[in-house]
């Protein structure tokens, strides 16, 4: 069984700054994996483009969240082998944790994509 | 490691003895203020029993089909079963949470129907598993909430002894641990406050209200506040699950003990990589989900464990 659900932060920002926003995520935009493996995010830490799209799996046998209040982020329980994706759109630090088990805790540095998106 | 703060508490090696077992339930008995746990098999411990006794189970997980158990239904009716053969009179049940394993309907429906058959009243508390529905635990609260405040705690009196169920599970902090918080400590203190200090107090949550372990989530962050409108109390025993095996510690006059789950064992603390489901050989599951028994006796803090495995 596979859910793939996804959220995008950029509907709020599309509609104020659509030029940004489009440099920022092409249709080619880059997918980036991360793993939940024995009740950790795997890397713990990760550096992103504007525009990428973070994709985390779990692999363990207890469901798990992908959780951050203050940015509106919160996937549903992924149990074994469920995925959960989001596009980052603006940049910022995303400390995120696991709401099931609070110990987990990640976090998604976005950066500006080189240049494009300075000039909004 | 918190375990082992206590010298007048189990020692090191027993506790670590304690964290081989896993089992099914626990037979508490209340004799002269002082609970005593006895094993659900040992007939001949269990005979000795007076006065009144009720029961836990924890961490029945319906649903989970992984490596670790691909039947916990199967290991649960036999957990009935076996509450149902017991000898004594249980006045009642507590399940300290984790009925199910995602909070599905067919979950919730499958305890039901085969918790039922023991024929005893239940009182329930949410673990994390049981609140994963999109309204944060609406489906819990519709089946087993009814009275309750917030998100489902709640006290009432038996035989003299005040119970309380606590939950420990609900928005939880980045980086923390089990939370009670704000609204039901101040409930608690409360509940308390007009309490001889002489009548027995038994409280049950999900989550360890003592640091197990941390690293692996293990404690409850603001329980310190909880334990200290209890410290008057004579008699306070606090029944946890979540650990998903025995541990126990004396602090005072407050004895926390953790019960087995009827599901998966997972590992002793910083055992193993992570604390999820431990996978054993087929037929050492059954071992570690035999029987424990747990005899408090009356004015020694040190606990008498003996285990009686389902299949030796």
């Amino acid at each position: 069984m596979r859910i793939v659900m996804t959220r995008r932060l950029a509907v709020g920002v599309l509609a104020v700054a659509p030029f940004a926003a489009l440099a920022a995520a092409p249709a080619s935009a880059a997918e980036i994996k991360v793993g939940i493996d024995n009740f950790t995010f795997n890397p713990k830490e990760l550096k992103v483009k504007t525009g990428t799209t973070v994709v985390w799996t779990n692999n363990d046998d207890i469901p798990h969240t992908v959780a951050s209040p203050r940015n509106s982020i919160k996937s549903k329980p992924l149990d074994t082998g469920d995925s959960f994706s989001f596009t980052f759109t603006t940049p910022g630090a995303y400390d995120y944790f696991c709401s099931l088990h609070p110990h987990m805790t990640g976090r998604i540095v976005v950066e500006a994509a080189t240049g494009e998106n300075d000039a909004k | 490691m918190t375990a082992h703060d206590d010298d007048q508490g189990p020692s090191r090696r027993k506790v670590l003895e304690c964290m081989t077992w896993a089992g099914t339930g626990v037979l508490w008995t209340i004799a002269g203020g002082v609970p005593t746990a006895a094993g659900l098999i040992d007939g001949a411990m269990a005979q000795e029993v007076k006065g009144f006794s009720f029961l836990q189970i924890s961490d029945s997980h319906m649903g989970f089909d992984k490596p670790a158990n691909p039947n916990a239904k199967g290991t649960l009716e036999e957990a009935i079963a076996r509450v149902k053969a017991a000898p004594g009179n249980p006045a009642f049940m507590i399940h300290t949470g984790d009925i199910s394993h995602l909070s599905k309907p067919s979950e919730f429906d499958d305890a039901e129907k085969i918790i039922s058959q023991a024929r005893l009243d239940v009182h329930y508390v949410p673990g994390e598993h049981d609140i994963l529905d999109d309204e944060q635990g609406k489906l819990y609260r519709d089946r087993y909430g009814r009275g309750t405040k917030g998100p489902g705690y709640y006290s009432f009196d038996a035989n003299g002894v005040h119970f309380i169920g606590l939950v420990n599970v609900v928005d939880l902090k980045a980086g923390g641990l089990g939370n009670l918080g704000h609204d039901q400590l101040e409930w608690l203190e409360e509940d308390l406050k007009s309490r001889s200090a002489s009548q027995p107090i038994v409280v049950f949550a999900h989550i360890p209200l003592w640091t197990v372990y941390p690293e692996w989530g293990w404690g409850t962050q603001d329980s310190a506040q909880a334990l200290a409108y209890l410290k008057r109390f004579g008699s306070v025993t606090v029944l946890n699950g979540h650990i998903h095996q025995v541990m126990q510690k004396v602090e005072g006059n407050v004895t926390f003990h953790t019960a087995r789950s009827t599901a998966f064992p997972q590992p002793a603390p910083g055992t193993a990589k992570s604390p999820g489901p431990m996978k054993v050989a087929d037929d050492k599951l059954r071992t570690l989900l035999g029987t424990a028994s747990i005899a408090f006796r009356q004015n020694e803090q040190r606990l008498a464990i003996v285990d009686t495995p389902l299949k030796s």
